[in-house]
């Protein structure tokens, strides 16, 4: 009844604060499907992020993983998706192998097949780091090591937020090809971005198609 | 399943461990207060045994409430601020066993330390040595309820200006009964040796039901704190 899409949401609204946000939002994505939501700033992009992954609840709205809802699935839900927000998750004290090493015994659930924790930090870069406490390491390397989590965690949605941030030239070219590699494994991501990046078969989204006339 | 929520569970408790270990500043800070509170209390009141003895119950049991009050606000703040909190929020895993292991953590950073480290105070504060296995019983029983309870609002007020006091605000009124119970116990087996088993048995009680319901609620919190 919801289609077959394996990610499916249906006339999702949220609200922040007393101010609703955007209403009637439906969106579809299938295995090998990535979408780039994009808008102005301040439209929701990062509340409609939270509130598929199940970080804060919407108003309306029906967002389904293989036909069922996600707020029935909860846990099994969260064990599809890897989300990187705004903040990396990355705790200063660990040293980076050791914040990879805790997302896989916290997040991991049974024996997913995934990269390990040396090899994730040598895609991304990090290897050479890997002993070092992460509040030694510059901004964009922690984004890289928040990223290397989508790597030791095998997960079918990825939901990323800004990803591009703080990231130079040849990491962005790295994790776009990374994404493709992903989606050509039959992965799914939503990307929030006002950066441009190059990544074929990415579909536009645009958000303000779903936003009332703002004053 | 069950072994996956398990190690999960030991690799937040030994993250939570491994982090403090690395900032022990924070960790000291309430151990420190705790000292330096029940040692200025003899000083100020006077070197009479009587007096101390009769008020070392007491004095021992708030200088561990107020302690642990103070080590509320980093139980989940940091992880606040790193996004820590907000990917084990979206973890595949039950949130109230995650953060029934940080509580749990938390206790054996401040609880633990306080309740072992009492005895030496308890001299000082010339507590009869009868009574200093009933203070050390009582603070091992009622320190973890301490945690527990301090979590729920230390999760409510995740993000709001001034939580510190807000957190002392709400958790004072539901932290007297065990402050009752606690310090009557140790006077009770200090004095006559009545039965302090009766203030201990509460005591226990309590902490089972809290056992039970903070965790629960305090990741309820969680959700609300970070929607």
């Amino acid at each position: 009844m919801t289609g077959h899409s394996l990610f499916s949401v249906r006339g999702l609204a949220c609200a922040r604060g007393d101010r609703t946000l955007f209403a009637g939002l439906s969106l579809q994505l299938d295995a090998g499907e990535a979408l780039h939501v994009r808008g102005p700033n301040g439209l929701g992009k990062t509340t409609l992020l939270r509130a598929l992954c199940g970080l804060s609840r919407p108003l309306r709205g029906d967002v389904r993983w293989r036909g069922e809802r996600t707020s029935d699935l909860a846990e099994e839900f969260a064990a599809e998706v890897a989300y990187v927000g705004h903040l990396n998750g990355v705790q200063g004290e660990l040293t980076a192998a050791e914040n990879l090493e805790r997302a896989v015994r916290v997040f991991a659930r049974g024996q997913d097949a995934a990269l390990g924790v040396a090899a994730a930090l040598d895609r991304v870069g990090l290897a050479r780091l890997a002993t070092k406490p992460a509040r030694h390491l510059s901004q964009g390397q922690k984004r890289r090591l928040a990223l290397a989590r989508l790597l030791v965690l095998r997960r079918p949605l990825w939901i990323l937020d800004e990803p591009f941030t703080a990231l130079d030239v040849a990491a962005v070219a790295s994790l776009s090809s990374l994404i493709g590699e992903h989606m050509a494994g039959g992965g799914l991501a939503l990307i929030v971005s006002h950066q441009a990046f190059e990544l074929p078969g990415i579909r536009d989204f645009d958000l303000a198609h779903f936003c009332k006339a703002r004053s | 399943m069950k072994g996956g929520l398990l190690s999960a569970m030991v690799a937040v408790f030994t993250r939570e461990l491994l982090v403090f270990w690395r900032r022990s500043t924070e960790v000291m800070t309430a151990l420190v207060f705790f000292v330096i509170v029940t040692t200025l209390f003899p000083l100020a009141v006077g070197p009479e045994r009587h007096e101390l003895m009769l008020m070392a119950p007491g004095v021992l049991w708030v200088a561990a409430l107020l302690a642990t009050t103070l080590s509320l606000n980093h139980l989940f703040a940091s992880d606040y601020q790193d996004g820590s909190l907000e990917q084990l929020l979206v973890s595949p895993y039950p949130l109230s066993a995650l953060v029934f292991a940080k509580i749990a953590a938390h206790w054996v950073l401040t609880g633990l330390p306080l309740a072992l480290l009492s005895p030496l105070l308890a001299v000082q504060m010339a507590l009869p040595t009868k009574a200093i296995g009933t203070l050390v019983g009582s603070l091992l029983l009622g320190t973890p309820i301490l945690s527990l309870i301090g979590a729920v609002p230390a999760a409510l007020t995740l993000g709001v200006r001034g939580g510190g006091v807000l957190v002392s605000l709400l958790v004072l009124p539901l932290y007297t009964p065990v402050l009752i119970f606690g310090a009557e116990a140790v006077a009770a087996s200090a004095g006559q040796g009545f039965a302090s088993v009766a203030h201990l048995s509460l005591l226990g009680a309590f902490l089972a039901v809290v056992v039970s319901f903070a965790p629960w609620a305090s990741s309820a919190a969680l959700r609300v704190s970070l929607d």
